[in-house]
């Protein structure tokens, strides 16, 4: 999972939407609540609910608000929704509280399919589409120019947003999936060069994280995706650290 | 033969008409500067050749299989993205070390390659943009406003350069300038655009007069030319908010 976030992560830093993956990831509890309470998959829940989100920011950005007024406004109203709906089935709040910081522990093997089905699909899709999304992301004309939709690309991004929200919502929990997304994408950036070391970097700061993380909650049983998370934040202190030292030395 | 036909065009942008009944043409290597007001519609123009807009009536032609090199007005490399000019050129297809050189060394920018792309200097970030275009070997460059944050002497150096590369590649030009009187001393037409075409006309060659030295300078060695601009018509050319 943190494989696949990293790439993605890289794209919401680029494209400054670490906005709309909170909102997603906000959104998402409502999808959990409406899942439960019509007994369905959590997973489809998750991802119809972070999909309409992406086609109604899409669809109301071209009126007067301002994109973070607006991812605001869905995003708390989504959750809020959420939490409502889920007091209607008994007997829920405590599993709430497991898709709101993940209980990596409640992981089963159909789980897994799932999450890894999800991270092969989205993993490739970022990779194949790699550069229409950096030609995008620099210009929509530029991207025009060379033959491709800017549209469909920004479209490309949200539906992997949502699956990553989607898959990842057991592991991590909604609140914490987007610093997920964002810290080792920052933490690559001090040492990269091309946007393809960016990725491949944050990769493997993510990967650390998790490793890191799940060991740290293991042996101080300490919650697992907050742990992750701490790893994560201290990878990017000592890197941001050791670039300044390395600026005061030259 | 026509690489590009605009027919009696409209265009549209959000909910406003920018262009009104444009008819034009681009030859093979011919080198056309659109000059105009701020608000004229000439990006407008240029976007609906390369098909980000759609003409609401009218018709855009564009010979089939056309290579178009295209140099947009506005490009920003956020801090965030590390990006060297060798990936830069590397949109959307990879090319080889070979061909990056070449590309660079055309547009005057060679030795760039492994630069990151915000820490070039604006005349090197236009050459850089420029050497994009000139890869897969284009029939016609299409260029927004590519002297935007030069002076005048940088001006005259990018469009020697432009002449140059149409030596060496043969292709077409289609520049926007942003400058309504001063363009490219080697156009062979220059359209003034306010929404609909004012006039077109060749640029006046006075490069040889004292006039010239006295306007521009020695430094820029009969690069730019004056446009004097004919309008069977008036109207305000206010700049438009």
């Amino acid at each position: 999972m943190a494989i696949v976030a990293a790439p993605l992560g890289c794209f919401v830093v680029w494209r400054r939407m670490a906005y709309f993956g909170d909102a997603a990831a906000q959104a998402s509890i409502l999808g959990v609540a409406l899942a439960l309470a019509f007994s369905i998959s959590i997973f489809i829940g998750v991802i119809v609910v972070s999909l309409t989100m992406a086609l109604l920011v899409t669809g109301l950005s071209k009126q007067k608000y301002a994109m973070d007024t607006l991812l605001g406004v869905l995003a708390h109203c989504a959750l809020a929704f959420g939490l409502v709906v889920a007091s209607f089935l008994s007997g829920i709040r405590i599993d709430l509280m497991a898709y709101l910081f993940g209980d990596i522990l409640s992981v089963g093997k159909n789980d897994l399919i799932v999450i890894w089905g999800g991270v092969a699909v989205v993993l490739g899709l970022m990779w194949w589409r790699r550069s229409p999304l950096l030609m995008t992301t620099l210009n929509p004309d530029l991207a025009h120019a060379a033959g491709f939709s800017p549209k469909r690309e920004q479209l490309i991004l949200t539906v992997a947003l949502a699956i990553v929200v989607a898959v990842s919502i057991k592991v991590v929990g909604a609140l914490l999936i987007v610093a997920f997304l964002i810290i080792p994408a920052a933490t690559a950036r001090s040492f990269a060069n091309t946007p393809e070391q960016m990725m491949i970097l944050a990769t493997i700061f993510g990967g650390l994280s998790v490793v890191g993380g799940l060991q740290t909650s293991y042996s101080f049983d300490t919650p697992t995706g907050p742990s992750m998370v701490c790893l994560a934040a201290v990878f990017f202190v000592a890197v941001s650290l050791l670039k300044t030292a390395r600026k005061r030395l030259s | 033969m026509n690489l590009i036909q605009v027919s009696n065009s409209d265009v549209y942008f959000r909910k406003n008409r920018v262009l009104h009944d444009i008819t034009m043409h681009v030859d093979q290597g011919e080198i056309i500067t659109i000059v105009g007001p701020n608000g004229s519609g000439k990006t407008t123009l240029l976007r609906a050749i390369i098909g980000a807009i759609k003409p609401s009536s009218g018709q855009i032609s564009i010979k089939s299989g056309l290579q178009i090199g295209y140099v947009p007005q506005r490009l920003y490399v956020d801090e965030t993205l590390p990006l060297t000019v060798r990936r830069f050129l590397c949109l959307p297809r990879p090319v080889s070390k070979g061909v990056i050189e070449i590309a660079l060394n055309n547009a005057g920018a060679g030795g760039l390659a492994l630069k990151q792309m915000t820490e070039l200097s604006g005349g090197q970030f236009q050459r850089v943009l420029l050497a994009r275009s000139l890869i897969g070997d284009p029939e016609l460059l299409l260029l927004d406003e590519p002297t935007q944050g030069l002076d005048q002497t940088g001006s005259a150096s990018f469009y020697k350069q432009i002449e140059s590369v149409r030596k060496t590649l043969g292709c077409g030009v289609l520049m926007v300038s942003h400058d309504l009187h001063v363009v490219m001393a080697s156009s062979d037409r220059v359209i003034c655009l306010n929404g609909h075409i004012c006039c077109q006309g060749a640029p006046g060659h006075v490069a040889n007069a004292p006039e010239y030295q006295a306007l521009f300078g020695s430094g820029t060695e009969g690069a730019l030319a004056l446009y004097q601009h004919e309008h069977t018509h008036s109207h305000d050319h206010e700049v438009k908010t």
